[in-house]
């Protein structure tokens, strides 16, 4: 390594976006500058950002993969509004970012990719490197596909393999600029790649060359440092939210003495459970790739029926699609987990974009009066937790659960802290035992309403379950008005009284401000941030964000009653906003809605709750 | 030690009779409708596969989707449930997954099975999932009161088919072998003992056991089948299938099935020369389906329908596909539990 830099300037935080091509690896590129940035200590949110396409056209615009990490010294809750640093691998990854740089910032560019044939795929008429598009900001230009060849060319690998490591040299400059110590690398290319040396030694060989390349040119005056993050103690690790979900599934089964039982369908961007699911027949988790979202849900109802821990899991198409099926199971009493990554809507929308959109459907999509628990995890890492959650209500209380995740927290990754499933809570189904006088499939737990399960080829409980209306206590089908009745009215208040075990709505912020914001769900994250931000200028501004929908917690309404203004915040048109509405009608809520496929920013918050500060 | 597989460890079954399996529900289905006679069978067969397999009768399980059949469920004292219009077959996936050794059977009509069913028909066959499939065909939908169904005759008229059905009508057999399905029979509902008999060789065989069961709905499409089941015509137009036995029928036992050039034919032993040893004998185990295809493709009047276990190819079932994927996972795996999960790959210690 060099010693030859210049000042090493301390920051608080930074955000760097790396882009490219589809098939340039911007994704693994970014994964491995999130694992150097965890052997850092910082903490850190990131975000990918990549097309529905598997490989759209080359070079052009809609074919651009994005990954934007932020990490930091202090708390860092979301993946940042704009980057510090972008990395460019040819001119359409460079206008379709351009957007998302601070004005300041620093670009990256490998200038061989910039031909005229690729400036006129990316849609630029004159090359922006020349012209006066790039005015403003720090630019290094980076002959980066000329100096991988020359780093490899030795080595006899022909020009295509060659190339595949291209992304690695600019990996090798940004370690560069934040003082990183790149040959922590080594090992992952070691272990990846250990059948092909060859592609080892060209992987490392390019990393170290995009380091040098960094610390020669004389375009950066500085590098950076961030110190670590003061995190608490404990072991740590990177998680996506759907890495998180499956994980919090597999320990609930692990707790409750439930073999996991997934039943699915591929759809993005909820498959990553399906496939990691898939890989732990260890632990008995079962998962069955159906024919359909249908069958999914379905096959997940029979396993419950037969005593698994059942959970489905799905993005929006697919939840509309197992609407009857979830009504099954509201009638039919047994546990049941959905999960549903939501994505951008209706129809097939935008499957690879974030939205906040199938609350109410989640809440009411189903025919007739249907309730079920609607839990709604607030980032990548709380998806192990609220999944865990929503696994242990389901069982513990005989009824449905749907967990909403979205895309953002899905394939965004932050930092964890590892817990230990012995301190997780305990999960007690109810189960029935064999010959139990007392059973009666529709008798209940006096405090929770939930029936009792008993499992077929248990002796002494054979009984019938199914969709049509049952008999209070006895299970038999009954067509009776005033039965209907009493069942849709304690099927209600079973759902109800889960927010007896649910924690209290807690406020971040003060006992009585100014303005209350709230937000649910995968939002988390940025609304805390800009609330933070904003106490730290002095504004009388609080937050209270909700991870339990239906129902909500216990002490909402006292909640709500403290502050003067609400202003609820959704990525969506107003879904949650009008839940309230209806459900407290005393209170006044302004809105605040976006709906373009893209999260929210911090600045636009913060003007947003300025705004309402100040009429 | 995981749950579900300790249910498959068992006393010795005691001995069960057809009042284990009678409940007290008031049977709702139409006097005189084939329902009737198939729930009798099936009450009478499940003793004898209880002591067959060695099973006690909180064992069996039966499940459903929709439809007049569908109420099954609540007639018999088992475990059950009944399930949304057309997904059985995924419920008593599900189900069989989990729990291997339960016994399942599952119930559907030709609108459950064939329309609104029709995919997961397929794939229950294709997956080999290890249930009794009993598909009850009357051609005709007869819950919501008589419109036609996926198997009714083109040309016939119901109430959604005034001018007469434009569609043909699929075969059951013919998609269970398309769909590379292991095992197919039929049986009509006049003869409780063929169904009972091919009721306890369904149950007997590993894999999903689809049974077709000429049934008669007798409000809406009464006598659908009666060129088959008729006293008069019946020895002429079935062709009682077994093992190992030449495909003889007719009512002076002397008519056959041969093979010419591509095709079946029925041909008269003692006319053209034709002797009993020029009749196909009956083969359900060839993995080939050529002749299982052309035996469940026959109909009247050219041909007797084939009754009785057309194919029953063993094959590895799913579920023990999958438990086997559990148990030799559990060897190779370096996960013992899920901490070590948790803490596998790339982790760090802040102290």
């Amino acid at each position: 390594m060099t010693t030859h830099k210049g000042k090493v300037v301390e920051l608080e935080s930074a955000v760097v976006r790396f882009a490219g091509d589809s098939g340039d690896g911007m994704q693994l590129t970014g994964s491995l500058f999130s694992d150097s940035t965890a052997f850092a200590g910082n903490d850190f949110a990131t975000f990918p950002d990549y097309p529905a396409e598997i490989r759209a056209p080359q070079g052009t615009v809609s074919g651009v993969s994005g990954f934007q990490i932020h990490f930091g010294h202090s708390d860092i809750h979301t993946s940042g509004d704009q980057a510090n640093v972008l990395v460019a691998m040819n001119p359409a990854s460079l206008k379709a970012n351009l957007k998302w740089v601070q004005s300041n910032g620093i670009i990256i560019v490998d200038t061989d990719a910039f031909t005229e044939k690729n400036l006129e795929k990316a849609g630029y008429e004159s090359n922006p490197l020349t012209d006066k598009t790039l005015d403003g900001y720090i630019v290094v230009q980076a002959p980066i596909s000329t100096l991988t060849k020359e780093a490899v060319k030795d080595m006899g690998l022909d020009n295509k393999s060659a190339m595949k490591s291209k992304n690695m040299f600019a990996l090798g400059i940004v370690f560069y600029m934040f003082n990183r110590d790149y040959k922590k690398t080594f090992s992952f290319f070691e272990q990846k790649f250990k059948k092909n040396p060859l592609v080892v030694e060209a992987n490392k060989r390019v990393l170290e060359a995009g380091y040098s390349f960094g610390d020669t040119i004389e375009v950066f005056a500085n590098t950076y440092k961030i110190e670590p993050a003061p995190l608490t103690r404990g072991r740590y690790r990177n998680v996506t939210g759907n890495l998180a979900t499956s994980w919090g599934v597999l320990a609930a089964a692990e707790r409750s003495g439930r073999n996991v039982f997934l039943g699915s369908y591929p759809i993005t961007p909820a498959t990553e459970i399906l496939q990691e699911i898939a890989k732990h027949k260890q632990f008995t988790a079962i998962s069955m790739q159906m024919e359909d979202e249908i069958a999914g849900v379905v096959s997940t109802i029979g396993a419950s029926f037969a005593g698994a821990l059942p959970v489905t899991s799905t993005s929006g198409p697919g939840l509309s699609l197992k609407s009857e099926a979830i009504g099954l199971a509201v009638m039919t009493e047994l546990p049941l987990v959905v999960v549903n990554v939501q994505r951008g809507g209706p129809s097939t929308g935008l499957p690879t974009k974030s939205e906040q959109s199938d609350l109410m459907q989640a809440l009411y999509g189903r025919n007739g009066e249907a309730p079920v628990v609607v839990i709604a995890a607030k980032s990548a890492a709380d998806c192990f937790y609220a999944a865990y959650d929503a696994c242990k209500i389901s069982l513990e209380h005989m009824v449905p659960v749907i967990l909403l995740t979205d895309g953002s927290i899905a394939n965004g990754s932050e930092v964890f802290q590892i817990p230990k499933v012995a301190d997780l809570p305990e999960i007690n189904p109810p189960i029935v035992k064999a010959n139990d006088p007392n059973y009666a499939p529709y008798r209940r737990d006096p405090e929770k309403l939930s029936r009792y399960w008993a499992l077929p080829g248990t002796e002494g409980l054979r009984h019938r379950l199914g969709g049509l209306e049952k008999e209070d206590i006895t299970g038999n089908v009954s067509h009776d008005p005033l039965n209907h009745q009493k069942m849709s009215h304690l099927r209600q208040e079973k759902v109800n009284r889960v927010a007896n075990y649910i924690p209290e709505l807690e406020v971040e912020g003060d006992e009585e401000s100014d303005v209350l914001v709230v937000s649910w769900g995968g939002t988390y994250g940025v609304m805390l941030t800009a609330v933070e931000e904003l106490r730290k200028e002095g504004k009388s501004v609080s937050l209270a964000h909700f991870r339990n929908i239906m129902p909500m917690p216990k002490n909402t309404k006292e909640v709500l009653s403290r502050y003067k203004k609400i202003i609820v915040c959704e990525i969506n048109l107003g879904q949650f906003v009008n839940y309230l509405r209806m459900t407290f009608p005393e209170f006044k809520f302004y809105q605040y809605n976006k709906i373009q496929g893209l999260p929210f920013m911090v600045n636009e918050l913060k003007d947003q709750f300025n705004a309402l500060l100040n009429e | 030690m995981n749950k579900t597989m300790e249910s498959k460890v068992q006393t010795q079954a005691l001995k069960l009779s057809k009042e284990d399996f009678a409940s007290d529900q008031m049977v709702k289905w139409c006097p005189g409708c084939g329902d009737h006679a198939i729930l009798r069978s099936v009450e009478a067969v499940f003793p004898v596969v209880g002591e067959k397999l060695g099973l006690k009768k909180e064992d069996f399980v039966v499940v459903s989707g929709i439809g007049c059949s569908s109420r099954f469920p609540y007639y018999m004292n088992t475990y059950g449930i009944h399930g949304i219009h057309g997904r059985a077959a995924a419920l008593a996936t599900g189900i069989k997954i989990t729990n291997p050794a339960l016994n399942v059977w599952m119930i559907s009509g030709d609108g459950d099975s064939m329309a609104i069913g029709g995919n997961h028909f397929i794939h229950v066959a294709r997956r080999n999932v290890d249930i009794n499939y009993l598909m009850f065909n009357n051609r005709i939908y007869g819950l919501t009161k008589g419109q036609y169904s996926p198997t009714t005759f083109k040309g016939q008229k119901t109430k959604t088919s005034p001018q007469g059905v434009f569609e043909q009508p699929f075969n059951p057999g013919e998609l269970v072998i398309g769909a590379r399905g292991k095992f197919f029979a039929r049986v009509v509902d006049t003869n409780p003992k063929l169904m009972q008999k091919v009721f306890l060789e369904a149950a007997s065989f590993k894999g999903a056991s689809i049974v077709e069961i000429l049934a008669n709905c007798v409000i809406f499409n009464n006598k659908i089948h009666s060129d088959i089941t008729g006293k008069d015509t019946k020895d002429d137009n079935q062709l009682h299938l077994e093992a190992g036995k030449p495909m003889i029928f007719g009512k002076e036992k002397n008519k056959g099935i041969v093979l010419e050039g591509t095709r079946l034919k029925v041909v008269t032993i003692g006319e053209d020369g034709i002797t009993e040893d020029d009749i196909l004998v009956h083969d359900p185990t060839t993995e080939d389906s050529g002749i299982h295809m052309m035996l469940a493709s026959m109909s009247t009047p050219e041909f007797p329908v084939a009754l009785g276990v057309i194919r029953a190819v063993p094959s590895e079932t799913i579920n023990q596909a999958v438990w086997n994927s559990v148990a030799r996972e559990k060897e190779v795996s370096p996960y013992k539990n899920v901490d070590d999960l948790l803490n596998s790959g790339n982790t760090w210690e802040i102290d």
